[in-house]
């Protein structure tokens, strides 16, 4: 019998918001502990929660988004339990009327294929504050700045087979949530959060497994990993007549595995009920149309029109229309360069790999988008070849400047001169009588392949500004003279 | 000076009779010699009700006085406010210097009003006698062996003992009314929404609201435009436009259509009091009022309904209350359980304890249904009821309470027969409604209150129709012996 | 709907409340009649009765997402039990 994994994913996504989903106190990652933490947000007697126009307009984004029924009449509930970095003692989250009900969205396989994922629904709740074990003896420290942070958590339908499919969903809600701009993303500051519920059956059975819920965990690669070590150990466990606990369990990164968590196993009985301190969420069709309307173009849209504009391929077409920040990049340079599958071939090779190299975004890159349109042009125009263009491009990088000002600076101009051209061609025929003479001896059909050696001693001798093109065809014009 | 009425207090001072600061003094001095007897007050805050005074004389001489600059109120101790010590009646809050100033604070020092201190309550509001505070039990004015009602217990016992000529009260289901009603104050619980619950320690969110304990209605119409309004800061709070609440209490009744509904007159009912409620019948209808039997049946489902709703909404509003950012935190805890278990178990007092369990009970999985949906779903077949009884009549009268202050440690082993007292008073608030108690008689020489109810936001009517019944009856002008 | 001293023990534990053993009884008692109080409401039908959560018809009001609070910490901390380097202490959480 074959094994079977059934995946279903819940993301928690921090919406991009000023303040607290029901506080006036900022969201600003990285300050002083508790110093963003009103009386409202630690949950002082007698405070009151008042909901963020920004954290329901981006809710519902997200709804259109995914094209998901948007409830017109959402509700708070509360999710009792007691944690020390909760201050009220309930989470306010939507159990029963959340704001975004079902949805879905497309993955790419690396076959080739897509797949459907159903989103069950989406809804608005508060982040809770973070606790910190180190530093104190016998004690845990609690900063409540993160307390009451906006999230999306965005619950997937069961629907993924393997890890490889749960990380393309990922990266998808993560390729949205980035390009709407409702959450920036950031995996490691927790912006972005993805808990894992994966269970195993055989192949071909209705019924699921008993499941395992595994959180924390922070990259892309190590969902992949998560979830792959966690379908090894259900597996292994199964086939040596075990049973899979439904349990919590956390994973270790540097151990890379999945572990239980005591604390957790306690059977929680949350007591939901609507909270009767925030009144229901009542939006009508003119405020769906209206955030419709304002949405942003999404990664499909703007894939189909890389294609059908740009004449791209559907990889390059995918690649660069995930994130809002490449494909904004592109674009410019397109603009700039005039040719779009020049500008996707530097985009997604020199820059890509400068940027991975170095880990930088795309926004903070050194090469503005303008600069390397700039230099593509200069490649355009035979100013400077596709090697040249590679050394002005390093140069660029690591000190800035414009195609232009490094090409004049450090007279990299292509030489275009056929008389200059004609010159250097003539010295490197005259140095290498051998290769001339082999190249007369050679049968017609294999001359071709052999004027790449002229080729090489000519550039050299021209410092590589040689026009590549011009240079070929003289080569060539004079060789054959010389066998005739 | 101590037994005017905010109306004649508010004279004198426009008439320069008396400064703020001797007014002011005089209640202190008061408080000073006589609360001993009532317990009425958990704190004093005399050195900011001086400063308060002193900044509202100076306004007045600069011209810039409102109707209310320079009046002394006490504040119920549920209201958070800056500076100040705000208990909620509890052990959990003993220690609590609460940073920030309630909405309804807010407003008070805005109209120039001073502070005289914070009254004594039920702990976190949970009470009708006044005996769960943390601090001990007010005494009835009218009799210091009864009750004088709770929650808002001393708030009742200090305006009637002439210790604060007006107070703040919240009502829940019934703190407001039924401790007017045991000291022969005019009380008022607005429609839901009415006032800012910002600040206010919230017991159940979708209950409580705040208003004014007063002699006359005219008085607690003073006290309504300090409060009322919407707030920016509270959710619920309502987006109606407030209206001059004194400006049409002279209006005539004539044409006022009363309903009696029959359930409020069984047979139970403690015929004095159903006698004097009778009268005061009799007296509208003098005045010019019509007067026809109506009918909310669900009545006696109030009770069961509220024992429900309030303490599931309590057990999940004092969760936060567990030793971590504020208030009561057990010493030397052994672990994190054992911090949040000892922290509440001596925090809280047995009521509180007792409702918390039966709002988780109620909330928790399996009993969800049976308890907390079906409770919500009687609460609209009351507040039907009401809808449709106001929809024949302007206002609806019945008893406050169905008897007159009971004796200390009289109901405080069964709590079920506690809550019975609550009767009249709970529907209103699951229905949202405003409702008044007035003073109307005395049956063996406590206070009896009458209940007036009205449609949503018709505070201005209810107190029309209880000002102008005190224009004609004196009952509320009446006062303990000694005082 | 009568509670013994487990169901007692149980529901104070999801509260997080300590009962002394002596008392565990008396609250038993107390529940139960408070139960059998509000027991009366089975024996209304509620069907296709909406449950009504809050007393007036009204919807949320929204919040403009500007910052509105600035740094207090220092006053709202100091009615906190036990703060250290600006966090507040609690016994080691173990996860």
């Amino acid at each position: 019998m074959e094994w079977e994994a059934v995946i279903g994913l819940e993301i928690h996504a921090q919406l991009a918001t000023n303040t607290k989903i029901f506080s006036g106190a900022s969201t600003a990652f990285g300050a002083e502990p508790n110093t963003q933490a009103c009386a409202v947000d630690l949950a002082l007697p007698g405070t009151l929660p008042v909901f963020n126009e920004s954290a329901l307009r981006m809710a519902v984004m997200f709804g259109t988004a995914i094209d998901a029924h948007i409830g017109k009449v959402s509700v708070f509930d509360r999710k009792n339990y007691f944690y020390p970095d909760l201050p009220k003692g309930y989470q306010t989250s939507q159990l029963f009327y959340p704001i975004v009900g079902e949805g879905h969205v497309d993955i790419e396989l690396s076959d080739g294929s897509t797949k459907r994922i159903g989103v069950t629904r989406a809804h608005l709740e508060e982040d809770a504050g973070k606790s910190l074990h180190e530093d104190f003896a016998n004690m845990t420290g609690i900063d409540l700045n993160r307390a009451g942070t906006p999230l999306l958590e965005i619950v997937s339908e069961p629907d993924m087979r393997s890890a490889e499919e749960a990380v393309a969903y990922v990266k998808k809600i993560h390729s949205i949530v980035t390009n709407l701009g409702i959450c920036d993303g950031n995996m490691a500051e927790g912006s972005f959060r993805c808990d894992c519920n994966v269970s195993v059956r055989y192949k071909g059975e209705e019924a699921f497994g008993n499941r395992t819920e595994t959180k924390n965990i922070n990259s892309f690669r190590f969902i992949e990993k998560a979830i792959k070590g966690e379908i090894e150990r259900q597996i292994d466990l199964l086939e040596d007549g075990g049973t899979i606990t439904q349990e919590t369990r956390l994973y270790d990164a540097d151990k890379d595995e999945t572990r239980s968590m005591r604390s957790k196993e306690e059977a929680n009985d949350y007591r939901y009920f609507p909270c009767p301190d925030l009144l229901p969420i009542v939006i009508d069709d003119d405020y769906i149309g209206a955030v419709r309307d304002s949405l942003p173009e999404m990664p499909d849209a703007r894939r189909a029109r890389f294609v059908e504009t740009y004449s791209l391929s559907e990889y390059d077409a995918g690649v660069l229309s995930n994130y809002k920040s490449l494909s904004d990049y592109f674009e410019t340079v397109v603009e700039q360069s005039g040719d779009a599958k020049l500008s996707a071939n530097w985009v997604m090779g020199e820059l890509s790999k400068h940027l991975n190299q170095n880990d930088t975004d795309i926004t903070a890159s050194p090469v503005s988008a303008a600069n390397l349109g700039g230099l593509l042009k200069r490649i355009k125009d035979n100013t400077i070849s596709g090697n040249i263009a590679k050394k002005v491009f390093e140069i660029m990088w690591a000190d800035g400047g414009t195609a232009d000002e490094v090409i004049e600076a450090k007279g990299l101009k292509q030489v275009t001169d056929t008389g200059a051209i004609e010159k250097m061609v003539e010295e490197v025929i005259a140095a290498n009588t051998a290769q001339v003479e082999q190249y007369k001896a050679a049968p017609v059909e294999k001359r071709g392949k052999m004027v790449g050696f002229f080729m090489g001693q000519v550039m050299k001798v021209s410092g590589g500004k040689a026009n590549p093109g011009q240079v070929q065809g003289l080569l060539k014009q004079k060789l054959d003279a010389l066998c005739d | 000076m101590h037994n005017k009425t905010l109306a004649e207090l508010a004279q004198g001072l426009e008439q320069g009779d008396f400064s703020s600061v001797e007014l002011t003094q005089a209640y202190l001095d008061r408080i000073e010699s006589q609360d001993s007897k009532y317990n009425s007050y958990i704190t004093v805050t005399p050195e900011l009700a001086l400063e308060q005074a002193a900044a509202a004389d100076t306004a007045r001489q600069s011209g810039n006085a409102g109707p209310m600059t320079g009046i002394p109120v006490a504040h119920k101790d549920i209201f958070c406010t800056q500076g100040v010590r705000t208990s909620a009646g509890s052990k959990m809050l003993d220690n609590f210097i609460s940073p920030y100033d309630a909405t309804v604070i807010q407003k008070f020092n805005a109209a120039g009003c001073v502070s005289l201190g914070k009254t004594n309550m039920d702990e976190f509001a949970m009470g009708s006698s006044n005996e769960s505070s943390f601090y001990g039990a007010a005494r009835n004015p009218w009799h210091t062996d009864h009750v004088p009602g709770g929650s808002s217990g001393g708030s009742a016992a200090a305006v009637a003992a002439d210790l604060a000529p007006a107070a703040t009260g919240t009502d829940t289901g019934g703190s407001i009314r039924q401790p007017s009603a045991f000291c022969n104050l005019t009380g008022l619980k607005p429609t839901y929404g009415r006032v800012s619950r910002f600040g206010m320690i919230a017991y159940a969110s979708s209950l409580d609201q705040g208003g004014p304990m007063a002699k006359t209605a005219q008085d607690a119409a003073m006290m309504l435009n300090v409060m009322a309004g919407v707030d920016p800061m509270d959710s619920t709070s309502a987006d109606h436009p407030v209206a001059d609440y004194t400006a049409n209490l002279e209006q005539p009744l004539s044409g006022l259509k009363i309903g009696l509904p029959k359930e409020f007159f069984s047979d139970s009912l403690n015929p004095e009091i159903a006698a004097l409620i009778q009268g005061a019948v009799k007296e509208y209808e003098a005045l010019g009022a019509t007067v026809k039997e109506i009918s909310l049946p669900n009545t006696a489902l109030s009770v069961p309904a509220y024992y429900i709703i309030a303490p599931a909404e309590a057990s999940s509003n004092l969760s936060r209350f567990d030793g971590v950012r504020y208030g009561h935190r057990c010493d030397e805890p052994k672990d994190l359980e054992d911090m949040y278990k000892r922290t509440r178990g001596e925090g809280f007092g047995t009521e509180v304890k007792r409702r918390i369990m039966v709002g988780t009970y109620a909330l928790s999985e399996g009993f969800y249904d049976a308890y907390y949906k079906k409770a919500q779903q009687i609460r609209r077949l009351i507040q039907q009821d009401f809808v449709r009884a106001l929809s024949e009549v302007d206002v609806i009268m019945g008893p406050t309470t169905p008897s007159p202050a009971f004796r200390l440690g009289e109901k405080t082993s069964d709590p079920v027969e506690m809550y019975m007292e609550d009767i009249f008073t709970l529907s209103l608030n699951l229905a949202g409604l405003p409702g008044m108690s007035i003073p109307c008689g005395f049956s063996n020489g406590l206070p009896v209150g009458l209940q007036i109810i009205g449609n949503y936001f018709a505070e201005e009517k209810l107190l029309n129709v209880a000002h102008k019944y005190q224009q004609a009856t004196d009952w509320h002008t009446r006062k303990p012996e000694g005082i | 709907m009568a509670l013994n001293r487990t169901d007692v023990e149980k529901i104070a534990h999801l509260a997080r409340l300590q009962i002394e053993e002596s008392d565990v009884q008396a609250y038993a008692d107390n529940l139960s009649n408070i139960l059998d109080l509000v027991d009366q409401m089975q024996s209304v039908d509620t069907t296709d009765v909406s449950p009504l959560a809050h007393p007036l018809d009204a919807v949320q009001r929204l919040r403009a997402d500007v910052v509105t609070e600035e740094n207090q910490r220092e006053a709202l901390q100091s009615a906190a039990p036990a703060v250290e380097n600006g966090l507040f202490l609690v016994p080691k959480v173990i996860e």
